[in-house]
């Protein structure tokens, strides 16, 4: 059995997450230790050396993030905790959050302190209402306990800690698009470069970061790059939550190592199919990613592993399909889902997710024409790489990977006129 | 709106642009929802024209720029929902409410909304009402979830 550290405090019986429980089960000891023995630029190094990968999507070496900001005592810096969590399928930022929500704030003392920031905000998700209320208390009550304010434990560290709420946009998941947003504007992503490491929140240096990320840092204090890195694979080290659902026993938030083969977490952590019914697909990094099959069973879930196998870890959203499960069906409501969130500011995305749902919604309701399905590929060719953010590709990837697999049975409802598991979508 | 609130939130922000959103979920939370004067009282404590507020505010889903029901109901339909049968959740919803999603009941109750994740699959097919998430929910509960919030 790996060792649980993230979710530790989850299994003990009671544990609410108040500063007082947080503090009794050594919470709040990496920050004096860090602002003791650690200088900003030596604790970079650190999380450099434990090789933390960002857990919101792209998987960017953290401590590396952090080098790019400038040194320049003179600049304000900001820190933004991104825990918007909207990716389909994604649901352990709202555990680490409503759960352990001290956790994540001594991660973000410890990343403010790297880089030099003295005004950090949490973007939290708008629909995480009782989320907003824990981590309304959670801020005062370490600022009461001296986590949080000026000269943090004698230090002559300061630092003020701010929740900010958005309000339903699954965009303003991507880091420019919530610096936007939360500079009060509609959020749309911001060409880069420049990348927020240079100008980011009011056009000053920022670092966004995920809430899984921040919340390794205690650990990565606490234990050691050394102790870190040996969890996992060579890059992709630590442990990560995996939040598995869809047809399966158990689903849940599974805290494993990164390099846990998909198998195991599937059959073994998440109880295997519901009614042992034929594994038929899994999506296994969010709905942005391209989804994989049974023939993949074997592969391990950390980036590069994903990757070769022709997907992404995207945000460890794990999201299993058997074989009751129409893919014409899951391609409409993953393309209706970016139609309805791009933001529309490129052509090739506002247009092409439009004509995406629209052509599946048609061959899932029986009406395709056999030109569909060259022409969903047209589309989907026509969306990837050239747009602001990576929303266009995240919605074509997908739908791609869904006719490779899958090909003969968005034929059949073609040929057939009808949709042969009797869903008919529509909505 | 309290003064002091809202100079709570302004301090909060070196740009006082940044509380728009902040203001207008308050504001949402006073009124039900974010009323025309509102916009104009927003517009002219951030120095922003009205048209802006509005703008910013239609962009994201959760403010509503018209009264709707006394509370929201939100039904998720995205992938692991609907796999799980959120579809019938949503049927069953409709049928029992007398409405389509989207729309608000006639006595004010409740307004019914589709939803895309809600980030809570583990409990799919979910429902969130408030700070309450309920899952999974199949067909047959809807009734007793619907007298639970009508008495709640
Ligand atoms: C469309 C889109 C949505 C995203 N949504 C999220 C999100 O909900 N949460 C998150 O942490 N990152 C999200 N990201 C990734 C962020 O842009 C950014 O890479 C991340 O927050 C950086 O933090 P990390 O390095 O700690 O992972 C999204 C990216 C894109 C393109
Ligand atoms: S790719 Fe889509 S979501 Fe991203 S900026 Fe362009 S239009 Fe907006
Ligand atoms: S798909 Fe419904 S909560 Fe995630």
């Amino acid at each position: 059995m790996s060792e649980k550290v993230l979710t530790k405090r989850f299994e003990i019986s009671g544990y609410r997450g108040t500063i007082e429980e947080y503090l009794a089960t050594g919470g709040y000891q990496a920050i004096p230790r860090a602002l003791k023995e650690y200088s900003p630029e030596s604790l970079i190094d650190l999380v450099r050396r434990s090789g933390l990968r960002g857990r919101g999507g792209a998987g960017f070496p953290t401590g590396v993030k952090w080098g790019f900001v400038p040194k320049d005592p003179t600049l304000t810096k900001y820190l933004v905790c991104n825990a918007d969590e909207s990716e389909p399928g994604t649901f352990k930022d709202r555990d680490l959050i409503t759960r352990d929500p001290h956790q994540l704030l001594e991660g973000i003392i410890l990343a403010s302190y790297a880089i030099g920031c003295r005004t950090a905000y949490i973007y939290l998700r708008g629909e995480f209402v009782a989320g907003a209320v824990i981590m309304e208390q959670a801020i005062q009550d370490a600022a009461a306990h001296g986590f949080l304010g000026n000269n943090i434990l004698g230090s002559g560290f300061n630092l003020k800690v701010h929740l900010h709420r958005g309000a339903g946009a699954y965009i303003c998941g991507e880091e420019t698009a919530l610096l936007e947003s939360l500079e009060g504007k509609r959020g749309l992503p911001r060409l880069k470069p420049p990348f927020p490491a240079s100008a980011g929140l009011y056009r000053l240096p920022t670092v966004v970061n995920n809430v899984e990320t921040l919340c390794n840092l205690p650990h990565i204090v606490l234990r050691g790059a050394e102790w870190f890195s040996s969890i996992g694979s060579p890059k992709s080290t630590g442990n990560r939550i995996f939040s598995v659902s869809g047809h399966v026993r158990r689903p849940g938030n599974y805290e494993l190592p990164m390099d846990v083969p998909m198998r195991e977490l599937i059959f073994q952590h998440a109880g295997g199919m519901r009614g042992d019914r034929r594994l038929k697909a899994v999506i296994p990094g969010g709905s942005s990613v391209p989804v994989l099959t049974e023939q993949h069973l074997d592969t391990r879930m950390d980036f590069e592993s994903l990757a070769k196998a022709g997907s992404m870890a995207g945000s460890g959203g794990v999201m299993v399909m058997d074989d009751s499960t129409c893919m014409v069906r899951a391609g409409e409501i993953v393309a209706r889902f970016y139609h309805h969130e791009s933001c529309g500011q490129c052509t090739q995305c506002r247009e092409g997710t439009a004509w995406l749902h629209k052509t599946l919604r048609r061959i899932e309701a029986g009406r395709g024409r056999k030109v569909d399905m060259d022409l969903l590929m047209d589309i989907c060719d026509n969306m990837k790489g050239k747009t602001i953010c990576p929303l266009s590709d995240a919605a074509a990837m997908p739908i791609e990977s869904y006719l490779k697999y899958f090909g003969d049975e968005f034929e059949q409802h073609i040929v057939e006129r009808a949709c042969p598991f009797g869903s008919g979508g529509g909505s | 709106m309290k003064e002091e609130t809202v100079q709570q939130i302004l301090s909060r922000y070196a740009h006082r642009r940044s509380a728009l959103l902040p203001l207008l979920h308050l504001c949402q939370e006073e009124a039900g929802y974010v009323t025309p004067e509102a916009i104009g009282q927003l517009g002219e404590r951030l120095g922003l024209s009205p048209t802006q507020v509005a703008e910013v505010a239609t962009f994201y889903d959760m403010f509503r720029l018209k009264p709707g029901g006394r509370r929201e109901i939100w039904v998720c339909h995205n992938l692991s929902c609907s796999l799980l049968g959120a579809e019938e959740v949503v049927r069953r919803l409709e049928e029992r409410l007398g409405v389509k999603a989207g729309e608000t009941t006639p006595d004010g109750a409740f307004t019914l909304r589709r939803f895309e994740c809600l980030a809570a699959c583990e409990i799919a097919p979910v429902i969130q009402v408030g700070p309450d998430y309920y899952g999974p929910v199949r067909p047959e509960d809807i009734d007793a979830l619907l007298e639970r919030l009508r008495n709640g």
